[in-house]
């Protein structure tokens, strides 16, 4: 069991897919198609596979696999894994396969061929697996930026609408944050280097001892360039043009599973290489967080168009992830962890059905839906259930996560928790009412003749479904994964619950 | 009256060197002996050949320390090598550009416009002068790396200098524009070289020796008249700043970069900026390095205006030769990062830097060459759109060019950059890293810009198109491709054969 590489051979998988796809002939869509489904749900299970070794109490890294790769400088082809990559990993690849089946015939409106989506697909894929993996930080960079490309071409390439300047948008606000955060990784090099030798392994780089001053600007390195990927209030505004552009399968894969990079890059680097920094800077942090929440949650009840609607939303939702992150507490984390995993299905539900009916109605505004229920109800039907579970109602995946982070917010900043409360309530107005009018009431002119789903898309969205209701009930398998994970890393890092009696503790 | 010494050569030290030049005179003899037909081959494949003899020969005594392979001028170090084979290696793929004689004035002493220019045009007789002179440009810029003492110094500056001004008026079409460009690169050029040779003569004032590790000496044991110095170390920099085309002496380098025959071009820019910079290091590491504090300050202003001048004025540029010219500018302020870390992990980077920057820049401007309409070729910004749906290869290899200047993980670029910001973070030089971080990010504006253009752009139905490239471009082109993307993901090869090589002798 040991002797085989999971990760790399994860990561592998669906770049052979690429190769063996950009070997098919440029006419034949559907094989291209074909190929790219395969692969992915070969991947997919191969990370359960994967998912089944990873031994849960073991609060090590779990399938390490170092090279050395570019020796000069220290630098390490290294990979593992922890509760929270492992689970970040498994939304990448349960994900793909999903997004290809839905998004069957997504590629037809594109400049370039199906087979060029696929391979830029399948190259995605290979990179998000390879950055939820990468304990190396230079490895990380590498992958950070590089998967900039693959979406950069997709949204561009194959969006609607305003493609190519969101996909520039996108490009340059990533860009941005990756240089400060590579002007942060040089300072990390260097001071390896004066304090025993030039390394980039994320554990050495935490023994570290750095000035607070210097802490405190390489923590902004970091820090802004996940803001911009997990987009925090004021770095979201490439978001909702990116999503709006974008097909509704590289949205999901964008909102899904890329902007978690931003989080997970919070959680795995700032929090454990700078943690004076983190202490000094989490009260500003929060106070964005919570702008996030609120702010997204106010633009999304006035947006007139679902895919800038469900972006909105999920600046609202990152808001509460980053909140439970820098809360500090075992529950905050295990729910931001918790949450990064439900948002990425609830987000594909509702983007994967928003995108249907766009592609069905020939418009994305809210104002040309109506009376859907009675036209398409099981369309109709999903796209409630998928709203609800944005709304993390009892039952669904999302109101566990909602409530640990809230949980975990409240014993140690009860007013960011209670102002945070808030968006739920608003969560319920930005998805009832944009469902109130395109779901109920009388069919609107141009809506009788909507098909409903086929059996591709019922196939597709099912799982998803399955998901959001199964860990809405029973979210234990995943908590027990994450937990021994982010309880480490807490003690690690110094942070220890506040017990109730000192809940109003202010550090 | 000392008697005199008969020089010393130790001929198989300077024999790369000599081989270039002994290729030269034999091509000067063949463009006037051979006859008209077999001319073209001839010149091509002779050059071709010295090139990959002079490489060989290099490659031989790779191992080599000698400071008295000609008199003390000259020092035969692992640093100079690496540098002499990289402008070597840039040489045969530029020489692969220029074999494309179609973009090269056939008779370059008719007036533009004359009968006599229609005439010879007709008669497809075409001049290969431009072998012999590429060859007199290289061993110039071979010398130069390698130079220890300033009149050496400014022999190979001249011998690299005069074949380029000669070479930038060559062009075939737009003559008018391309001799206006050779005229303006050679006033300047001259104007910057009386600023070296002014610069040279106070520091012999000062220290009473043109060599650099004389001048090193006086610096460190600061006798002497350190105004001399100061003044001394300022002419000098701006010769040499002139020609790595650095802000505010960059002036000459859009027009030229524009004005020449594209290989020219792509040849000049990535040799002449090697030539330069090995030089820049060489004399900065072992003649000044001990007025360091002097000069720092200055060169690190330089630097960070250099860089952000080049980046943002390239975001104005309509013209992709222009642009690419502008593009170098900044790439010069970043390269300038790394002759101010002053450390052995700064000329390290600032070699990989320079062979990473000169590859990928002979590719994007073999690129260039071949995007066309029946005028010649087109350089309009505009008339590119569209290419990625007409040449999707072409726009492809392109695109990673441009990544590889913007500095995209996994291309050479990349690799370059890290390794000399974190050189220049090493020194202490933060304030260059962060504005270098920055302008990157600004640079990166451009690039992207040309990638939208070509890719996410509806092509102009204006006849533009990309020619089928000549076997050479072809190799030219897939070998810089290759080496960007190499380079990339697995530099650890030539960073190793670079830091255990790469010392400059003092």
């Amino acid at each position: 069991m040991s002797n085989v590489n999971w990760l790399t051979t994860l990561g592998l998988l669906p770049l052979l897919g690429a190769v063996f796809v950009a070997f098919l002939p440029k006419t034949n869509a559907l094989a291209a198609k074909r190929a790219a489904f395969a692969t992915t749900l070969i991947v997919a299970a191969a990370g359960i596979a994967m998912a089944t070794q990873f031994q849960r109490d073991n609060v090590d890294l779990q399938f390490v696999e170092v090279h050395s790769w570019i020796p000069t400088f220290g630098i390490n082809y290294a990979v593992g894994v922890d509760g929270v990559a492992l689970v970040l990993i498994l939304l990448s690849v349960l994900l793909s396969p999903i997004v290809v089946l839905a998004g069957w015939n997504e590629a037809s409106g594109g400049r370039w061929s199906a087979k060029t989506f696929y391979i830029l697909i399948l190259i995605l894929e290979t990179m998000m697996i390879g950055v939820f993996a990468a304990t190396d930080v230079f490895l990380f960079y590498v992958f950070f930026e590089a998967m900039l490309i693959p979406v950069y071409f997709l949204i561009g390439g194959f969006g609607t609408g305003k493609r190519s300047a969101a996909a520039v948008k996108f490009l340059l606000y990533s860009l941005f944050g990756g240089l400060l955060m590579l002007a942060s990784i040089i300072a990390l090099y260097v001071i390896s280097g004066e304090q025993g030798g030039h390394t980039f392994d994320t554990t050495a780089l935490s023994h570290l001892h750095i000035s607070s001053t210097a802490q405190n600007f390489l923590f902004l390195g970091f820090f802004i360039a996940f803001a911009i990927k997990a987009p925090l209030w004021p770095f979201h505004t490439w978001l909702p043009d990116a999503a709006e552009a974008a097909t509704p399968g590289t949205s999901v894969l964008l909102l899904g599973v890329l902007d978690k990079v931003g989080t997970f890059g919070m959680i795995r680097y700032c929090l454990t290489l700078f943690p004076d920094a983190t202490k000094t800077f989490t009260p500003v942090i929060l106070v964005l967080s919570v702008i996030s929440i609120i702010y997204g949650a106010f633009l999304a009840i006035g947006q007139k168009d679902f895919k800038r609607l469900i972006a909105f939303t999920s600046i609202s939702h990152f808001g509460f992830i980053t909140m439970g992150i820098f809360a500090m507490t075992s529950q905050g984390h295990s729910g931001a962890t918790l949450y990064m995993f439900n948002h990425g299905f609830s987000t594909a539900a509702l983007f994967l059905v928003a995108g249907w009916m766009t592609s069905r109605r020939g418009s994305s505004k809210i104002s040309d839906f109506g009376g859907l229920q009675r036209v398409t109800p099981v369309m109709a039907w999903v796209f409630f259930f998928a709203g609800m579970s944005s709304l993390a109602l009892p039952g669904l995946s999302s109101f566990v996560s909602e409530f640990l982070v809230l949980v975990g917010t409240y014993t140690r900043y009860p007013v960011a928790a209670i102002i945070g409360t808030f968006g739920i309530v608003l969560a319920a107005l930005y998805i009832l009412i944009p469902i109130q009018r395109s779901l109920h009431g009388p069919i609107m002119p141009g809506n009788e003749g909507l098909t409903d789903l086929n059996l591709r898309e019922k196939v597709a969205i099912a799982p998803v479904v399955a998901i959001i209701l199964v860990l809405g009930f029973y979210p234990s398998p995943l908590l027990n994964v994450i937990n021994p994970s982010v309880t480490h890393a807490l003690s690690v890092n110094g942070h220890t619950d506040p017990a109730p009696s000192i809940a109003k503790a202010g550090k | 009256m000392s008697g005199f010494t008969s020089p010393v050569l130790i001929y198989s030290l300077v024999a790369p060197i000599l081989i270039v030049l002994g290729g030269a005179v034999i091509g000067v003899l063949v463009e006037a002996f051979a006859s008209r037909k077999i001319r073209p081959i001839l010149q091509l494949s002779l050059t071709v050949g010295t090139l990959v003899l002079a490489l060989a020969q290099l490659w031989r005594v790779r191992h080599e320390t000698s400071g008295g392979a000609a008199m003390g001028s000259v020092a035969i170090d692992g640093a100079g090598i690496l540098m002499q084979a990289a402008i070597l290696f840039m040489a045969i793929l530029g020489v692969f550009l220029i074999a494309d004689q179609e973009n090269f004035t056939v008779l370059a002493a008719a007036v533009p416009g004359s009968d006599e220019e229609a005439h010879s045009i007709k008669s497809g007789e075409q001049l290969t002068e431009i072998y012999p002179l590429t060859l007199f440009a290289v061993a110039g810029m071979m010398l130069f790396p390698i130079s220890t003492d300033l009149i050496t110094l400014f022999v190979a500056l001249e011998m690299l200098s005069l074949p380029l001004y000669l070479m930038a008026g060559l062009s075939r079409r737009r003559r008018l524009m391309s001799q206006e460009a050779a005229l303006k690169y050679f006033l300047l050029g001259a104007f910057s070289s009386a600023f070296f040779l002014f610069g040279a003569a106070y520091l012999y004032g000062f220290s009473g020796t043109v060599s650099l590790s004389g001048i090193g000496a006086a610096v460190s044991a600061s006798t002497g008249n350190t105004v001399f110095m100061l003044i001394g170390i300022a002419f000098l920099s701006v010769g040499l700043l002139f020609k790595v085309g650095a802000v505010p002496f960059h002036a000459w380098t859009p027009d030229v970069y524009q004005g020449a025959p594209t290989p020219v071009t792509a040849f000049m820019a990535a040799a002449t900026k090697v030539a330069a910079f090995g030089a820049l290091l060489r004399i900065f590491y072992v003649g000044f390095a001990n007025a360091y504090w002097d000069w720092r300050p200055f060169i690190t202003v330089i630097a960070i205006i250099t860089m952000l001048f080049g980046s943002f004025v390239a975001i104005a540029q309509r013209d992709i030769k222009r642009m690419l010219a502008y593009s170098s500018i900044a790439h010069a302020g970043f390269l300038l990062s790394g002759v101010l870390a002053l450390n052995k992990a700064g000329l390290d980077a600032s070699i990989f830097y320079l062979i990473a920057y000169g590859v990928a820049t002979l590719g994007a401007f073999g690129v260039v060459t071949l995007v066309r309409d029946s005028a010649g070729e087109v350089t309009d910004l505009n008339r590119w759109a569209g290419l990625g749906k007409r040449s999707p290869f072409v726009a492809t290899v392109f695109a990673t060019f441009l990544l590889g200047f913007a500095g995209i993980p996994l291309t050479s670029g990349f690799i370059g950059k890290f390794s000399i910001f974190s050189a220049a973070y090493e020194s202490g030089n933060k304030a260059v890293v962060i504005v270098g971080v920055l302008s990157s990010a600004i640079a990166a504006y451009f690039y992207i810009r040309v990638i939208v253009l070509m890719f996410f752009t509806d092509p102009v139905e204006d006849g533009t198109s990309v020619i089928i490239p000549s076997v050479l471009t072809r190799i030219s082109i897939v070998t810089a491709f290759a080496l960007t993307i190499f380079l990339g993901v697995f530099p650890t090869p030539l960073l190793n054969f670079i830091s255990s090589t790469a010392i400059l002798l003092r």
